[in-house]
């Protein structure tokens, strides 16, 4: 059993990494995940693995394509506009079906925005990563210890369906430190990598990593390929967390660090006796459907709590078909919403229902 | 009967795309004669470029990775810090590597990344149809310099063997060419080389080979190679620009 430590979410999100067998590193400097890149610079070179600044994010982005093709766990980390910049290599990724790590420790936007905590990256991460049909997968944990469970999941996940993985955290959640326990799960079998470019010796036909199709039928019949993996995760790699959702009339959703004041808030609600629940995403894609759809049976309305505009908004309202009011409320640009301000919310709607 | 000619392993069965007069296929060649040489196809992966040898992922037969456009040096710097035994190599033309790939070309040389790059500059894009590259000529007809290159408009060529010379990290440059049969034996040694470096973990080698493009220079093959010398190689004189090993030896 590994001991309980404490961690900043930026320190576990590297710690996590190197448990989970990456030893590949690539990155450059951006705030606020410095700490990320600061940790693994301490402790690759101590373990044989690679920390390598890059010139730019779009190069990191790169070489991780490079590693991910030899076979080997490899990852990066940034913040919202590195993400912008490393949009190129994770289409490349994605049409090349490369299993890799990408950490997006939020702040504010768009352009260079500001330092302070965000979720503005949201349709981004979960809707246009980079140009052409394709998803990578994301997890938006909410404590310091889910960051180290959703590490373990993202590589595991990666690897096993072949495409990128995003932790979508905040620069809350990347500075927040907390007591956390870096075991690796047991148990988890990831399928051979038969078609890393690693040297055929002589051995095989060689490999070829490409994202390339000339002919349009070709390039249709490949995606349709992986869209029909998406919809096996879909259906089985949805992951949400429900709270007092079991008479809730209010559902308020909310993800990573902002569902930990919703929780407060919904809590204070219930003390005044309003029946509010929570239902907190941790997989943004798949966007989890199921719990939606669950909630709405009790729902009269759904709150979506964000520190965006209200970029969830659209999944929420899909998942349940329109079948309830969907409100939304947030605070963008770095400023974090407060539990007064979601249970203010919670009591305007409660007030509408009845 | 004894076999005096033969198509190197290292290269497959597909036929090359390439049009007539073209030169890459005299340089895929070159690399899979050094592949050959040093017994290494099973060990070897290829970075191929956004350009004309966009498909040399089909050529080679060792494994390949298709990068984007001006990143292979990254995607080569990633495949062999996770595979430091293996021989890597990139295969790019100018405007993949002298233009949107500069900062991947200068940086993975300066860090010495102990890979082997083929640069192939024959002054135009061929792939998108003949558009101005980053080393066509002053005064040179392209379809987006119709007027004949301007350098005060569109500035000058750049010189990458003599850029990253400069640089620390460079084990090797040499610009060659394949205008003829004498300077294809030179760019075979050069290659050869710039393979021999990476085995022998020096660092980053580089070979810019001038290369000619008939179709987009609107000339017939012979008259391209003839301007190929005249204009080519003025600007871009042929030699070596860095050599470690040379250095050792002085």
């Amino acid at each position: 059993m590994a001991e309980k430590v404490l961690m900043k979410g930026n320190e576990a999100l590297a710690e996590a990494a190197i448990q989970a067998g990456c030893r590949h590193f690539f990155g450059y400097p951006i705030t606020p995940q410095t700490e990320v890149a600061a940790y693994m610079a301490k402790r690759m070179p101590k373990i044989g693995g690679t920390y390598l600044q890059a010139e730019s994010e779009i190069a990191a982005i790169n070489m991780v394509l490079g590693a991910a093709s030899a076979g080997v766990r490899a990852m990066t980390s940034s913040s919202s506009p590195g993400i912008s910049l490393k949009s190129e290599g994770i289409s490349y990724m994605a049409g090349s079906d490369l299993p890799c790590l990408i950490i997006n420790v939020q702040r504010g936007g768009p352009g260079l925005g500001g330092i302070q905590p965000s979720q503005s990256d949201y349709w981004q991460a979960t809707k246009a990563t980079g140009h052409g049909d394709f998803q990578i997968l994301v997890f938006a944990p909410s404590t310091v210890q889910e960051i180290v469970t959703y590490v373990f999941k993202a590589f595991d996940l990666a690897d096993t369906y072949r495409m990128p993985a995003m932790i979508l955290a905040d620069g809350m959640l990347g500075q927040m430190m907390e007591p956390v326990v870096v075991e690796k799960p047991q148990g988890v079998v990831i399928p051979p990598k038969t078609w890393a470019t690693n040297g055929t010796e002589g051995k095989r036909p060689h490999n070829i990593i490409n994202s390339l199709y000339l002919n349009p039928q070709e390039l249709e019949d490949n995606i349709r390929k992986r869209f029909a993996r998406y919809e096996i995760i879909k259906s089985k790699e949805q992951v949400a967390e429900s709270l007092y959702t079991e008479d809730a009339d209010i559902v308020v959703v909310s993800y990573g660090a902002t569902s930990r004041i919703v929780k407060s808030a919904v809590k204070a609600a219930r003390e005044k006796g309003i029946k509010a629940g929570i239902v907190r995403p941790v997989t943004l894609w798949p966007y989890p459907e199921k719990a939606m759809k669950e909630a709405a049976r009790t729902a009269k309305a759904f709150l979506s709590v964000e520190m965006s505009m209200g970029q969830m908004v659209d999944d929420l309202r899909l998942s349940i078909d329109c079948s309830r009011p969907v409100h939304f409320f947030g605070r963008t640009g770095g400023v974090i919403p407060t539990p007064n301000e979601v249970l203010e919310q919670i009591e305007k709607i409660a007030g509408g229902i009845r | 009967m004894a076999v005096v000619f033969q198509k190197p392993h290292a290269l497959t069965d597909a036929p090359f795309h390439y049009c007539p007069g073209c030169t890459h296929g005299i340089i895929h060649r070159l690399v899979a004669e050094a592949i050959d040489d040093f017994g290494i196809e099973g060990k070897t992966i290829g970075v191929a470029p956004v350009g004309c040898a966009v498909m040399c992922y089909d050529y080679f037969s060792c494994d390949m990775v298709e990068a984007a456009h001006g990143r292979a040096p990254a995607v080569a710097t990633g495949l062999k810090r996770a595979l430091p035994d293996r021989i890597v190599f990139t295969y790019q033309g100018d405007g993949d590597l002298a233009a949107i790939g500069t900062a991947e070309t200068v940086h993975s040389a300066t860090r010495g990344e102990n890979i082997t790059v083929i640069f192939v500059n024959n002054a135009i894009y061929g792939m998108t149809g003949g558009q101005m590259a980053p080393t066509t000529l002053p005064g040179q007809v392209t379809q987006t310099t119709p007027y004949g290159r301007d350098v005060k408009y569109a500035g000058y060529p750049v010189r990458i063997c003599e850029m990253v010379s400069t640089l620390d990290g460079v084990a090797y440059a040499e610009r060659v060419s394949v205008d003829s049969v004498k300077n294809i034996l030179s760019a075979k040694r050069a290659i050869h080389k710039a393979f021999e470096n990476q085995i022998n973990g020096l660092g980053f080698s580089i070979i810019e080979v001038i290369s000619a493009c008939p179709t987009n220079w609107g000339l017939p093959p012979q008259e391209a190679l003839q301007w190929l010398r005249d204009n080519m190689l003025t600007y871009y004189p042929l030699g070596v620009y860095k050599d470690k090993t040379a250095e050792k030896k002085a």
